[in-house]
């Protein structure tokens, strides 16, 4: 499905001259339903997304989807190719109402029934919501939910996600879970999800930790989580000391 | 008068009032400065003035639900066409005024049309107002279009003003004035769109002379290419009252706005606010439409679209 090789990004200040290695070396294949990016807050994972959804042109390295080189494709084409990505901060407009930004992503015109089930999935009551603009008077956890329902509606082989949990607080993790599967079971194709959340990664067949830019492992659940999460152990109150 | 209007006029028509046809209930057509329609109601008179051109629009009290359509169309080039139309909305009334003035100018010499228009919204009536300008035609002659707006608004009164000119109008000085009474409204909305070489000047003035009236005054504007637009506002809060303007502008190409918006409170109890924002479209709007697979350029028509809705 998607292969990145060796790709590598870093940016140079333009006061100091000094170049910032952001991604290092960056080599994966996704194949996979569910793929979990994980790591450090800083270790390149956005930037990561940004590479693939062609919004970040990486230094070095080649970027094939399908067998297909496209490294050197621009944001829309990789998105009419099949690649959807939801943002880690939704973007907010004026005068565009979620209806909008829902039927633009189905590349359609779809009817307010349509766009109403797509809000619905995402657990938000689709009548408040249809005809707002998608402005300052959402909330964060709101404009996450309306992100995940326009992929849901762009229905491409794959999808990024970039960190689909943060700011959905009262809205169970249990039904974003059960969006990412439905989502999975509607196109089967791959699904990239950016996250902290470990139940999140629980329910990822291959999840890769990156850490300052580089792969630090990569392999199944089984064979990360113990490692990431053991290391993290609750503190123990020690009274008196041994003995 | 539908089967005498030719192509051009039915289009101006109905870019301006999204009609091909004569409208229903009371209306008045100006075509190529004389008047070439008219309706009239029971309860809505228009009247020819006698001292200079233009009608009286005279809306009985206590009407309710009617409309009244006052297009104007000018597809003659070198034509400069004044007209004076005063409104009388009576007490407890409730319609739609919907005007609109298409030049269609396919010559080399500059078509105007100067509408100067004066409403008088009797006490507790409630009016909607909805101006619509559109400009075009192959011909290198200027499309002038300089309108010019005096509101009076009495006890308990309300107005609503929507006004647009999306396109083809190269230079436009749009003036509104207005009072307003106890407890009296005013609601306006207008967008603007320029390209090219382009000039539009809009300028507000709104005096809050009522206990407890208020006025909100909301500009959006589009300037592309290389025109250019001014945006004057000045609510003064002379009573217990309140105001509030704004300006809200995208920028592109070689394109300048200047916003100023100015706020005078001149009673203990005024409470006004000003706000104006102009700044070129941001990147990330782009790029997340993009992300939907629409291309640069169909991205951008969309925010604009949104934007000018």
């Amino acid at each position: 499905m998607l292969e990145l090789r060796n790709i590598s990004y870093s940016v140079t200040d333009e006061v100091t001259g000094k170049t910032t290695d952001i991604i290092r070396d960056v080599s994966l294949t996704i194949n996979d339903r569910f793929v979990a990016i994980t790591g450090p807050n800083g270790s390149g994972k956005s930037t990561l997304a940004k590479i693939i959804a062609g919004i970040i042109t990486p230094t070095s390295g080649r970027i094939l989807f399908c067998g297909q080189d496209i490294t050197d494709m621009g944001i829309s084409e990789r998105a009419n190719l099949g690649i959807s990505y939801a943002f880690q901060q939704p973007v907010r407009f004026k005068g565009i109402t979620v209806k909008d930004l829902i039927s633009i992503a189905a590349g359609k015109d779809i009817s307010v029934a349509q766009a109403c089930a797509y809000l619905s999935e995402v657990g938000l009551c689709a009548k408040e919501y249809v005809n707002r603009e998608v402005n300052g008077s959402l909330s964060g956890g709101e404009l996450k939910r309306i992100e995940i329902a326009m992929i849901n509606a762009r229905n491409t082989p794959f999808a990024v996600f970039d960190e689909p949990e943060a700011g959905i607080d009262l809205w169970s993790f249990g039904s974003l879970i059960t969006v990412f599967e439905r989502m999975y079971e509607k196109n089967k194709g791959s699904i990239l999800i950016i996250t902290h959340q470990e139940r999140i990664l629980d329910i990822a067949d291959t999840v890769i930790v990156l850490s300052e830019g580089r792969v630090t492992a990569m392999g199944s659940k089984e064979e990360i989580l113990p490692d990431l999460f053991g290391t993290q152990r609750p503190c123990r109150v020690i009274v008196g000391g041994e003995g | 008068m539908a089967k005498t209007m030719d192509a051009i006029q039915k289009n101006l028509l109905s870019e301006i009032m999204d009609l091909e046809i004569v409208p229903e209930g009371a209306y008045n057509i100006r075509a190529n400065g004389e008047s070439a329609a008219r309706h009239t109601t029971a309860n809505i008179d228009i009247v020819t003035k006698t001292d200079k051109p233009g009608i009286d629009i005279i809306i009985k009290p206590g009407t309710k639900n009617e409309r009244v359509d006052i297009p104007v169309l000018l597809t003659k080039t070198g034509l400069k066409d004044l007209v004076y139309n005063d409104f009388y909305i009576g007490e407890d009334a409730d319609v739609l005024i919907v005007a609109g003035c298409g030049i269609h100018n396919a010559g080399d010499e500059e078509t105007a049309h100067d509408g100067i228009h004066s409403f008088h919204v009797g006490k507790n009536a409630k009016l909607k107002y909805v101006e619509k300008h559109y400009g075009e035609g192959e011909g290198t002659g200027e499309r002038v279009l300089n309108p010019t707006t005096e509101i009076e608004i009495d006890e308990g009164g309300y107005m609503e003003m929507e006004s647009a000119q999306l396109g083809g109008v190269d230079s436009t000085v749009r003036v509104t004035r207005a009072k307003l009474a106890d407890r009296a409204t005013l609601v306006i909305g207008e967008k603007i769109m320029t390209h090219g070489k382009q000039t539009a000047i809009t300028d507000f003035t709104v005096d809050l002379d009522g206990e407890d009236c208020g006025a909100h005054v909301v500009s959006r504007s589009v300037a592309k290419d290389e025109s250019r637009q001014t945006f004057l506002s000045c609510i003064n809060g002379n009573n217990l009252c309140s105001g509030h303007t704004e300006c809200d502008a995208i920028i592109m190409d070689g394109a300048r706005v200047d916003a100023i918006p100015k706020v005078a409170a001149n009673h203990v109890q005024a409470s006004l606010i000003h706000e104006a924002a102009i700044g070129k479209i941001a990147g990330e709007q782009l790029i997340k439409l993009m992300t939907l697979g629409l291309s640069e350029k169909q991205a951008e028509e969309q925010i604009i679209n949104g934007f000018l809705r």
